[in-house]
């Protein structure tokens, strides 16, 4: 089969025994008609109630709009905000209009 | 208006500050000077030439909220604006600003409660609207202009973005529900100590104050919070000390977003518009900073306006 996205090959490989193409080109994956489903629900068994994770350190959970930046709730430092290192073109923005 | 040159007016508007024709002994020079206003200082004091299409009454009625708001706003010498060449000239003591090369330091907290403060005092009668929507739809007509000059495909998702707003945050309608005194424009840039240089922070710049929604003034940092620029930690300190100081513009202890999303969207088209602008005038590629308020904008057709519910009626 055949990448639909960059036309590289793809491979077939099987995952918890449902069978997924992955392009060796762009890494790309391809799931058929059920398959995605199949994986949830394996995951949600997967995943049981656990004890709740700690906040990420220095970084409080605070609630974004939808369009934000995708980094909202994800793993810590993934922003474009890093510490102390912060960017030279944000400082300026900070004091503008 | 008025096409003299920055320099030109900074030179005469420090001439007109300054006594005498020697050298000066003080500490002074240009605090800024763009297109739109000139600062300069001679010892304690700032003079400012505001924008050539700046309304003298609509001026003059700032000023004297101001002058009123000691402990919130930096308070003029005199309320009545004067004129050099046909720009009208404030006077003001001179305030230690944020540092700039310390971000970090931003006093956040005293922002937000200055906020709070002037949102919770009574408006005075016939105050003009608050020109934060007019500000950001003059930058969209900027870019608009600058598009038809450098072509681009990056002004796309901005301009529909700006298209999704609804009026109010275009400017093209009053904002809806209760009226409050609002600063129009807050930034970093805005707060001052007031004696210099370690007196308590005050807010600066009445060129856009006036009646509108609250929520606009705290929709820069929630804009810079959204694009993933400013850390969540920064954010919530001024969001709590404005809640904590009873600002109205957001329920207390509930999600702040129904009631930010709008603004916060209107600012970031205002900040990639500007941001864009720029980079095509001068025909570099857009930094990192201005790519995530750029993608933001991309982001919003995607995601319906929240509801401001029924906290706004």
């Amino acid at each position: 089969m055949q990448c639909p996205k960059c036309h590289a090959p793809m491979h077939t490989y099987n995952r918890n025994g449902i069978q997924i193409e992955q392009c060796d080109g762009c890494r790309g994956i391809f799931l058929d008609y059920g398959e995605l489903e199949a994986l949830t629900r394996l995951e949600s068994q997967w995943s049981q109630p656990g004890p709740p994770s700690p906040a990420p350190q220095g970084y409080p959970a605070a609630p974004a709009p939808a369009w934000g930046a995708p980094q909202h709730g994800g793993h810590p430092g993934g922003g474009h905000y890093g510490g102390h290192h912060r960017h030279k073109s944000f400082g300026h923005m900070l004091f503008s209009s | 208006m008025t096409t003299e040159t920055a320099p030109a007016l900074t030179a005469r508007l420090k001439a007109a500050l300054h006594p005498g024709d020697g050298p000066c002994a003080c500490v002074c020079g240009a605090l800024a000077d763009r297109p739109d206003a000139t600062v300069v200082r001679h010892g304690a004091t700032v003079a400012k030439a505001h924008a050539p299409d700046t309304d003298r009454h609509e001026l003059a009625h700032r000023l004297t909220v101001a002058a009123r708001l000691p402990g919130i706003l930096l308070p003029p010498h005199t309320t009545a604006p004067a004129r050099l060449d046909g720009r009208l000239v404030t006077h003001w003591p001179y305030g230690t600003p944020v540092d700039r090369d310390d971000p970090d330091a931003a006093p956040w907290e005293a922002a937000a409660t200055l906020l709070a403060h002037l949102h919770r005092t009574p408006p005075p009668t016939g105050l003009p609207p608050m020109r934060g929507p007019a500000k950001a739809a003059l930058a969209v007509a900027r870019l608009r202009r600058t598009l038809t000059a450098h072509p681009s495909t990056e002004g796309r998702p901005v301009l529909a973005a700006w298209a999704a707003l609804p009026p109010w945050a275009r400017a093209e309608a009053p904002a809806p529900g209760t009226a409050f005194l609002c600063h129009g424009d807050l930034h970093l840039g805005q707060l001052v100590r007031h004696p210099a240089p370690g007196g308590p922070w005050h807010l600066i710049d009445v060129d856009d104050l006036g009646l509108g929604a609250p929520a606009w003034d705290l929709a820069r940092p929630a804009a810079w919070y959204a694009c993933g620029l400013l850390p969540p930690g920064e954010w919530l300190r001024f969001l709590t000390a404005y809640q904590a100081a009873d600002g109205p513009a957001v329920p207390r202890g509930a999600d702040p977003w129904p009631v930010l999303d709008v603004p916060a969207r209107a600012l970031t088209v205002q900040t990639a518009a500007l941001a864009l602008t720029k980079a095509l005038t001068a025909g570099r590629p857009l930094d990192e900073v201005e790519r995530a308020v750029v993608d933001a904008c991309a982001r919003m057709p995607g995601v319906p306006a929240q509801l401001a519910r029924d906290f706004l009626k």
